[in-house]
């Protein structure tokens, strides 16, 4: 994609909403930016997938409950569907689209095509975005719920199936790709 | 990449693979149509009635809101094959949360801000939404969904059970489930200046959707096109068009630009269909060696006030064991609910939980081995029909799963595994799915350039259509793998039946098998190079699919099933669990497993997570979203594995396969069951086996 463009397809022209409270933002997103003028209440999700046609975040309830939306914030997983695309001015955003290295899979990518670590493909795009999250974390020795609790501090934490189902548990898959996704997930951590 | 051809039943990867993990694979709701309009559906908010008035002033005073449609002003539509798609066109409330008007704006935002200022008056009438067992309005249909017969009687039940030595007489009752699909329900309309209603649909058949729109809007099937490309699972509850596609072409046609509606999470338990709840009372009567004389189940559920759908979860005891005298029967009421509809396995998972845990009890009541009971009721013919088996692999699962999960050091006692505060323990349940095949139409095409093509309106829920069928077809053709296209998911494709009822790879497959078989016969009659526009053949198995079988067709499985059970918090576990099934040939061994895993896991959500219930009062489902409806996560789910035994069933259709998308829920909530009153002697008959409902058991 041209690094300077912005998706022009209509659904995406940024609107001129009238007397809606609108903002003209930058947001950075897989490297490149791009400047809209937003309605305050876009989430950050719906300006990916409406405003910028990047449709890789899944919408799967718009409530924080599922993790189809999970994009990387700065480095850190987020729901996109609970964040004002207006607060997000400054932060560097990571979707699915932006993973891989041109037609270089991001090694998470392939562990899942290698696992079969999906089946529909729905909730793949946050699974994904939140498993390099997990890993980052782990790197920088974040404890979870299922840590040991003299494990040590400050040093890269093991990521063991048991880590990782506790960790990847906030993105929902209704095919049931978990015990695959452990695996991809595992691949790449070891 | 591999040239060679590869076996029917290589893992070959899925096709679409690369486009789903880089996200550029599209659903229906991510079509980036210029001009497209966002829509937003308003449920009733009273259970019953009819809607009196809707101010839409200031909704449409609302800034980007385009228009608001209502019952007065909505396109009107012919009567719908479905009535559940007979939206916005009368005043009726037949349940909460049937749509009672679109908003449509020019974001997601505004169409919501609309929506909520929005006033609508009703006037309310009397509801019912609870079932119970002596229901005023319980009746006998005639047939259960599948056109199963409601009631069939063998022999002389009554006499036979009061004879028997042994007995057993059990309630289950189940909650109604949700199938919750991660991708909501979408469309994107759009229609042509010409009059052309194209609609990209999440659905799991896009030929009934291009059918059932033309039917509604009136206008010929060429003058519609329905597009299911990438489809985020339906698992039921996207096999039958529903009320979005409707509304988005509405609103399409109203507004003359492209409407997008994808439901809200919270709006689909009432607009999707949903697994009835039922009321199942087993009775097993057997000889003092385990030998059943009498089987009974007679199953209570509910249906809507528009549709009839009646969950038939007393049919796969009319398969399972012998017994020379028998009653299955199914009574409904009509209550101001949502339509029940199928969700995975309608019928067999609820049904076979409570005749697996009939059997555990029994087993318990002969102290007799769980497995050696179902090994000594495995009859050779089906005992309702009387017909032969085509094949019927349940001893060979349940010795293998006995044998790999080793099961045969396992100490029947209850309530005495103790690991600290944990108790454990261990359960087995059986499974079956009937073998199901639609008539399809392919295309399969010849390139001079030795490349091939085929066309088959299939759909790919996440099941891997596109790459089993090309591996049919690979296979038949005598071909790299590589070498052969595939289109499927558009109804301007040859039409073919929806991805449900464990049908499709048998259906699809069947038909892209004999498209292939003919244009291989066609090559191998052909001397010198192709012409340019290559050759094509087409394939219509409407007649070899309806042919009658002299054979009772099904697939069998075994679950075995560890949990530990929490005596301070009540909570269990899944510690692991196993399924060995047998379902003819498996096509793709990656795929295959995938999906039994998949359903095993929907099973232990079934046992232990997922649970909805109507409130009486507001006549909506309580548990609506996927906050208060909990779908397994990925740590409710550690050690479980799927295997399959190699099994050669002649009598199939030519691949041999059985389906395989159903079969692994069916039966796993019972050993679950079972290994939840292993572990503590307590048998709880309704699920899940939540916390709240297991601590007040733990003494
Ligand atoms: S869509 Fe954001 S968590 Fe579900
Ligand atoms: S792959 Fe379908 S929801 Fe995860």
């Amino acid at each position: 994609m041209d690094p300077t463009s912005t998706w022009e397809g209509g659904a995406g022209e940024p609107q001129a909403p009238g007397d809606l409270p609108s903002a003209t933002l930058t947001l950075h997103i897989n490297g490149t930016e791009h400047t809209l003028t937003l309605d305050h209440r876009t989430t950050l999700l719906d300006a990916l997938r409406h405003h910028l046609d990047l449709t890789g975040a899944k919408k799967g309830c718009d409530h924080g409950q599922c993790g189809a939306c999970t994009v990387l914030v700065d480095g850190r997983r987020a729901n996109s569907c609970l964040l004002l695309a207006v607060s997000q001015e400054g932060s560097r955003i990571t979707t699915v689209e932006g993973l891989a290295d041109g037609d270089r899979l991001h090694p998470l990518q392939e562990a899942f095509l290698e696992r079969d670590a999906f089946q529909c493909g729905y909730c793949t795009p946050g699974q994904l975005c939140s498993a390099a999250g997990v890993l980052a974390e782990a790197d920088y020795g974040h404890p979870s719920h299922v840590t040991p609790h003299d494990a040590p501090v400050g040093v890269p934490a093991r990521l063991g199936p048991e880590e990782i189902r506790e960790r990847m548990s906030g993105n929902l898959c209704r095919c049931g790709a978990y015990p695959r996704i452990v695996e991809a997930v595992e691949d790449v951590a070891s | 990449m591999s040239h060679a051809p590869q076996p029917l039943g290589a893992p070959a990867v899925r096709r679409e693979g690369r486009a789903k993990v880089t996200g550029t694979a599209r659903y229906a709701a991510e079509r980036g149509l210029p001009g497209c309009l966002y829509a937003w559906v308003v449920p009733a908010t009273v259970p019953a009635g009819r809607v009196t008035a809707v101010r839409t002033v200031d909704a449409l005073a609302q800034p980007g809101v385009h228009s608001v449609l209502t019952h007065d002003n909505a396109p009107r539509l012919h009567e719908p094959d479905d009535p559940i798609l007979a939206v916005l066109q009368d005043d009726r409330v037949p349940h909460r949360g049937w749509p009672v008007a679109l908003v449509v704006a020019d974001s997601l935002a505004s169409a919501r801000a609309g929506a909520e200022a929005l006033h609508i008056t009703y006037e309310t009438t009397e509801h019912d939404v609870v079932l119970t067992e002596d229901h005023a309005g319980l009746y006998t249909p005639e047939e259960a969904n599948g056109g199963y017969p409601a009631v069939r009687e063998r022999g002389d039940f009554d006499r036979a059970f009061a004879e028997s030595p042994v007995r057993v007489d059990v309630t289950y009752t189940l909650e109604p489930l949700h199938n919750h699909p991660m991708e909501p329900h979408a469309s994107t309309a759009r229609w042509s200046p010409e009059g052309h209603l194209t609609v990209y649909d999440s659905s799991q058949g896009a030929t009934k959707v291009r059918d059932s729109l033309a039917a509604a809007f009136g206008i010929g099937t060429d003058k519609v096109t329905a597009v299911s490309e990438h489809v985020g699972g339906g698992f039921g509850s996207k096999g039958t068009p529903r009320p979005q596609a409707v509304l988005a072409a509405m609103a399409a046609l109203h507004t003359g630009r492209p409407v997008e509606l994808a439901l809200a999470r919270r709006q689909m338990p009432a607009l999707v269909g949903h697994r009835a709840p039922t009321v199942q009372r087993v009775r097993l009567g057997a000889g003092p060696d385990g030998t059943l004389t009498s089987v009974a189940q007679e199953i209570i559920t509910h249906t809507s006030t528009i549709k009839e759908f009646v969950e038939q979860a007393a049919v796969p005891a009319r398969v399972m064991y012998g017994s020379p005298h028998s009653r299955t029967t199914h009574r409904v009421a009509a209550l101001n609910v949502p339509s029940p509809s199928w969700m995975r396995a309608p019928g067999e998972a609820p049904g076979m939980y409570a005749l697996e845990s009939a059997m555990d009890e029994l087993a318990a009541e002969l102290s007799l081995d769980p497995v050696e009971l179902r090994l000594r009721n495995d009859p050779a013919d089906e005992p309702d029909s009387g017909k032969p088996f085509s094949s019927r692999g349940l001893a060979a699962c349940l010795r293998e799963g006995a044998e790999r999960f080793g099961w045969q050091d396992r100490d029947p006692a209850p309530g005495i595994r103790r690991e600290g505060a944990l108790l454990l323990g261990t359960g087995v349940a059986s499974a079956t799915y009937p073998v199901y095949a639609s008539p399809g139409h392919a295309s399969a095409h010849a390139a001079p350039d030795g490349t091939y093509r085929i066309a088959i309106n299939a759909t790919d829920i996440g099941t891997g259509a596109r790459t089993v069928l090309a591996q049919i077809a690979a296979d038949v053709l005598g071909a790299p793998l590589d070498d052969v296209a595939i289109d499927i998911g558009d109804s301007d494709l040859p039409d073919a039946s929806l991805a449900g009822g464990s049908s499709g790879t048998a259906s699809w497959g069947w038909a892209v098998h004999k498209a292939a078989s003919g244009l291989a016969e066609r090559l191998a009659a052909h001397t010198g190079p192709l012409p340019d526009a290559g050759v094509t053949v087409t394939a219509d198995t409407t007649e070899e699919t309806a042919e009658k079988s002299p054979y009772a067709r099904h697939a069998f499985g075994a679950h075995f099933a560890e949990v530990a059970v929490d005596t301070r918090t009540g909570e269990v576990r899944m510690r692991r669990m196993l399924g060995v099934f047998a379902a003819g040939r498996i096509l793709n061994s990656r795929t295959g497993r995938s999906q039994f895993i998949g359903g095993m896991t929907m099973g232990i959500g079934m046992a232990l997570t997922e649970g909805s219930t109507l409130d009486p009062v507001f006549g909506d489902f309580v548990e609506s979203d996927l906050a208060s409806y909990h779908v397994p996560v990925c740590a409710d789910v550690a050690a479980i594995e799927a295997h399959w035994i190699d099994e050669d069933d002649p009598h199939l259709n030519p691949m041999g396969s059985k389906g395989i998308g159903e079969i692994g829920i069916v039966g796993a909530a019972a050993a679950v069951g079972n290994a939840f009153r292993h572990a503590t002697g307590v048998r709880l008959r309704t699920l899940p086996l939540t916390p709240d409902r297991v601590l007040t058991h733990l003494a």
